[in-house]
C-alpha cells in the first residue's frame, strides 16, 4: 500500500489581504495521506489563513493548492468535500444534533436509511449515542465539540480541518478531547490538518507539526524532533522552555563550537552557525542541565540559586549563571538534591551536544 | 430521621419559613411601589381612554333618556300591532317635555338615523300637539300624519330603547339591523367601509412585503460589512427617522406628482410620452411608495439586530459540509433570521394598518385607509361613537393578528433588538 505523500500540497502559496502585507509567504508544504499535521504558531502568524485557503474561504494571491493531485483554488468550498471543525463549533442552533449531522448527508442526497446508519456510527464514535434529538443549546461545551467533530466526519471526507477546536474548553476537558480526537484519527485514518496556538496540544496529537511565524513555516517535523532539535531560535523559544546565552563564535571544530560569552566560554553544537565571529544564541532545554554533574560533561559552570519554586513532582530553580539570571533548572524531587537552598552556589553541567548554537535573536 | 423534618428556627425563635416569607413580602411591596407609577401611567393614558372609547362606541343613552316614560310603557307591548293608548300617552308627555327643553330636534335627528322619515313627522307633531286635547292621545297623534299610524315607525322607536347598542359596529362593516331585527348588508352601491377595510389590509400587507424584500438585503449588508462602512449605512437607514414625517411625505409629493421629477425623468428617457404622464400620486401607488419608504427602518432594525448575532462561521460550516451557497442560506441562515422577520413584519404591518398622515396626503381617493375614515368621523361628522367603534375594530384586528402570529410563530420568538 503506497501512501500518497503529497495528498495536500501547498505550492509557493502567497496570501495578502490588502495588497501590501503578505500574511503567508511562499508557503511550500506537503501533507501525506492519513497524517495528523498541526499548524502551530502565535496569532497572526498565518496559520488560520492557510487553513481557510485550504477550505476554500480564502483564495491564494499567488501559487496553487493541490488536493490529491488536483488544483483546487478555483473550486468553491462546497465542492471540495473537506470536513471542517470550527473554533466556536458552528453547530446549527435551530437543528437537533441529528439534523446537524444529517445536513451534509442530505445535500449529498444520501438515502435516509443509509444516512441514519452513518449518523449512528458518527455519534457512537464520539460517544454521544442517545443525544440525537437534543438541540445544540442543551449540550455542554464538550458535547457540542464532539457533535462538531462527528458532523465533520459523518460524510466520510478524506480530509478534515480543525480550527482551534478546543480553544473554548476548560483544561481537563481539553486534554481528554485531545486524546479522543487523536484516537478517532487513528481509528479511521482520515487526514487531519489541525490549527492551534497551544504547543502542548500540538505535541500531544500530531504526527508532524508545522511551526508558523511571520507567514512562514519555521520548522516542519515530528513533535520530538521539534522539541529536541529546534532549527532556529524562534522554534526553540516557542516550543517548551528554553535557556539562552547570547555570544559570539570563537572557534568551530569537530562538530563543536566555542561560544564566547561576556564572562566565560561555553561549548555548543553548531546548528546554524558557519564560521568564526558570528553572533549566535545558544539554546539549552532546562532538563538537559544537571546539578552536581559528573566530570564527563564538557560544560561545567558555577551559579548562584536566586529562586526556588516548589512544583510537587519537581522543583524549578532559577539560577544566575554566566550572566544569565533567568537560567531555569528542573530538579526532580528526590532526596539527593537537598542542598538546593536559596543563595547556595552550585555546580551545573551539560553536554555541548544539547546546547544548540542557533541564529542570533 | 426526625431531625430532617424538624422546623428550622431563627435565633429569635420564629420558624425560618415564616420569617423568610415576611422578608419576601416586604420586597414584593417595594417592587410593586417601584412599578406603581408606570402602572398608573398606563391606566391613565391607555386603559382609561380605550375603556372610554369602548363605552362611547356602544353608548346609546341619548334617546333612552329623552323618552323615559315611552320606553317604560313599551315594555309590555309585543310589537305586533300598533301600541296601546298608554304608550301614545307616555310619548306625548315625553315629547312635551322635550319641546319645553327645545330638544325635540335632536330626537328627530336620532330617530331619523334609525328610520328615514321621522324628521318631517316630528316637526308636524310639534306644530299640531299644541292644540291636542286631553285624553285619547292615540287617535290624536295618529291623525297628525299617516306614518304615526304605521307600526314600523313605533318599532323603530322601540329599537332605540336599550341604553347600549352595537349598531355602530354593524355600520362599520356596512351592515345594519332592519325593522325585524335581522342583520343585513347595506345595498351594494352604499358600501364604503368594507372597501376601506379591505384596502387597508391589502396596502398594509403589500407594504409589509415590499419592506421585507427591500430590508432583508440591507440588513444583511449592515450585519456583514466592516464597522466603518456599516456605521455609515446605518446612518443612511436612520436618517429618515430624524426627518419629520410630513417633510418626507411632502418630498414624495414633489417626486411623484405628474409634473414631478420621476415623471420628468421617464419622459426624458422616453419611457412615457409627455402628454401621457403617469399618475403615481393621489392613488394607491402613492400610498405604497411613501409608506414603504417611511416604514422601511422598522423592518431593517429588527432584522439587523438578529442578523448581527448570527455567526458568519455558520454559513461557512454550511458550505464546507457541502451545501451550495443557496442551500447554506436557505437551510442555515434564513431560519435563524425568522425571529427578526417576525418582529419586523408584525411591527410594519401593525403600523401600516393604522397609518394616517401619509395616505391622507398622497393617497387621494383610492389610496386612503380606514384611519382616514376614522379621522373624518372625528373631525367632520362629529360621530364620535362611530369613530370609536371603528377604532376599536382596528384595535381588535391588530390583536387578532398578534394572536395569529403567536399561534404560528410564537411571540417569545420575537426579537426587537
Amino acid at each position: 500500500m503506497s501512501v500518497n505523500k503529497e495528498f495536500v500540497k501547498f505550492d509557493k502559496v502567497d496570501k495578502s489581504y490588502d495588497g501590501k502585507v503578505l500574511v503567508v509567504k511562499d508557503l511550500q508544504l506537503d501533507i501525506a495521506e492519513g497524517e495528523f499535521i498541526t499548524m502551530l504558531g502565535p496569532s497572526g502568524s498565518g496559520k488560520t489563513t492557510c487553513l481557510m485557503m485550504l477550505a476554500g474561504f480564502e483564495t491564494p494571491t499567488n501559487g496553487e493548492i493541490y488536493l490529491d493531485g488536483n488544483a483546487i483554488s478555483s473550486i468553491p468550498p462546497h465542492k471540495r468535500g473537506i470536513g471542517m471543525v470550527f473554533q466556536n463549533y458552528a453547530l446549527f442552533p435551530h437543528m437537533t444534533v441529528y439534523e446537524n449531522l444529517a445536513f451534509p448527508l442530505r445535500v449529498r442526497k444520501i438515502p435516509k436509511d443509509e444516512a441514519d446508519k452513518k449518523i449512528d456510527k458518527a455519534l457512537s464514535m464520539v460517544s454521544l449515542q442517545g443525544f440525537a434529538q437534543r438541540m445544540p443549546g442543551q449540550l455542554s461545551g464538550g458535547q457540542q465539540q464532539r457533535v462538531a467533530v462527528a458532523r465533520s466526519l459523518v460524510f466520510d471526507p478524506q480530509l478534515v480541518l480543525m480550527d482551534e477546536p478546543l480553544g473554548a474548553l476548560d483544561k481537563n476537558l481539553r486534554e481528554s478531547m485531545q486524546y479522543e480526537i487523536k484516537h478517532i484519527h487513528e481509528s479511521i485514518g482520515v487526514t487531519v490538518v489541525y490549527v492551534t496556538h497551544d504547543q502542548s496540544e500540538a505535541l500531544t496529537m500530531s504526527n508532524r507539526i508545522a511551526v508558523f511565524n511571520d507567514g512562514k513555516v519555521q520548522q516542519l517535523s515530528s513533535p520530538d524532533e521539534l522539541y529536541e532539535k529546534p532549527v532556529n531560535s524562534f522554534v526553540a523559544e516557542f516550543i517548551g522552555e528554553n535557556n539562552t546565552f547570547a555570544g559570539e563564535v570563537s572557534d568551530i571544530s569537530d562538530g563543536k563550537c566555542k561560544v564566547k560569552l561576556a564572562s566565560a566560554d561555553i561549548l555548543a553544537n553548531p546548528i546554524s552557525v558557519k564560521g568564526k565571529g558570528e553572533r549566535t544564541t545558544v539554546s539549552l532545554r532546562p532538563e538537559r542541565a544537571l546539578i552536581n554533574p559528573s566530570d564527563k560533561m564538557d560544560n561545567i559552570h558555577k551559579g548562584k540559586i536566586e529562586e526556588v519554586i516548589y512544583h510537587g513532582d519537581h522543583t524549578r530553580v532559577r539560577i544566575n549563571l554566566l550572566g544569565n539570571s533567568e537560567f531555569i533548572l528542573k530538579v526532580p524531587n528526590s532526596s539527593s538534591n537537598l542542598d538546593i537552598k536559596l543563595g547556595n552556589e552550585i555546580k551545573i553541567g551539560w553536554n555541548s551536544e544539547d546546547a544548540r548554537a542557533l541564529d542570533p535573536k | 430521621m426526625s431531625s430532617e423534618t424538624k422546623q428550622i428556627l431563627t435565633t429569635d425563635g420564629i420558624p425560618l419559613e415564616v420569617s423568610l416569607k415576611k422578608a419576601e413580602k416586604k420586597n414584593k411591596i417595594k417592587a410593586f411601589l417601584l412599578v406603581a407609577p408606570l402602572l398608573l401611567f398606563i391606566i391613565i393614558t391607555y386603559v382609561f381612554p380605550i375603556g372610554d372609547m369602548l363605552m362611547r362606541s356602544v353608548d346609546d343613552k341619548m334617546v333612552t333618556e329623552m323618552l323615559p316614560k315611552t320606553f317604560k310603557s313599551m315594555e309590555k307591548w309585543d310589537g305586533q300591532d300598533l301600541p296601546p293608548e298608554e304608550v301614545f300617552e307616555a310619548f306625548y308627555f315625553d315629547f312635551q317635555k322635550l319641546i319645553e327643553e327645545e330638544r325635540e330636534g335632536k330626537l328627530s335627528t336620532q330617530l331619523n338615523y334609525t328610520k328615514n322619515g321621522f324628521k318631517s313627522i316630528i316637526k308636524k307633531l310639534r306644530r299640531k300637539s299644541k292644540s291636542f286635547e286631553e285624553g285619547n292621545y292615540k287617535e290624536q297623534i295618529m291623525s297628525v300624519h299617516r306614518r304615526w299610524a304605521d307600526v314600523e315607525y313605533w318599532r323603530a322607536i322601540k329599537r332605540r330603547a336599550p341604553a347600549y347598542t352595537y349598531q355602530k359596529y354593524l355600520k362599520g362593516i356596512d351592515m345594519y339591523e332592519n325593522e325585524k331585527g335581522q342583520i343585513i348588508n347595506v345595498p351594494e352601491d352604499r358600501r364604503v367601509h368594507r372597501i376601506l377595510w379591505m384596502r387597508t389590509l391589502e396596502i398594509a400587507f403589500f407594504v409589509t412585503v415590499f419592506c421585507f424584500l427591500m430590508a432583508y438585503p440591507i440588513a444583511h449588508l449592515l450585519a456583514t460589512l466592516p464597522m466603518k462602512y456599516s456605521n455609515l449605512l446605518m446612518i443612511c437607514v436612520l436618517l429618515p427617522f430624524w426627518t419629520s414625517l410630513l417633510v418626507r411625505t411632502a418630498s414624495w409629493m414633489i417626486l411623484l406628482q405628474q409634473q414631478g421629477i420621476v415623471n420628468d425623468f421617464f419622459v426624458m428617457i422616453g419611457l412615457v410620452s409627455d402628454d401621457n404622464r403617469l399618475e403615481m400620486m393621489f392613488n394607491k401607488t402613492g400610498s405604497y411608495v411613501a409608506m414603504t419608504q417611511i416604514l422601511l427602518p422598522f423592518m431593517v432594525l429588527p432584522l439587523y439586530s438578529v442578523m448581527k448575532t448570527i455567526s458568519p462561521s455558520l454559513m461557512r460550516a454550511g458550505k464546507s459540509l457541502g451545501g451550495t451557497p443557496f442551500v447554506a442560506f436557505w437551510k442555515v441562515y434564513f431560519p435563524l433570521t425568522i425571529p427578526g422577520i417576525g418582529a419586523g413584519c408584525l411591527l410594519v404591518f401593525i403600523l401600516a394598518i393604522g397609518y394616517y398622515i401619509t395616505p391622507a396626503l398622497v393617497g387621494g381617493a383610492s389610496g386612503t385607509l380606514i384611519s382616514n375614515q376614522i379621522a373624518f368621523h372625528m373631525k367632520s361628522t362629529l360621530d364620535w361613537s362611530f369613530a370609536s367603534a371603528m377604532g376599536l375594530m382596528l384595535l381588535s384586528g391588530v390583536l387578532v393578528i398578534y394572536w395569529l402570529y403567536n399561534k404560528l410563530v410564537g411571540i417569545d420568538n420575537i426579537k426587537l433588538g
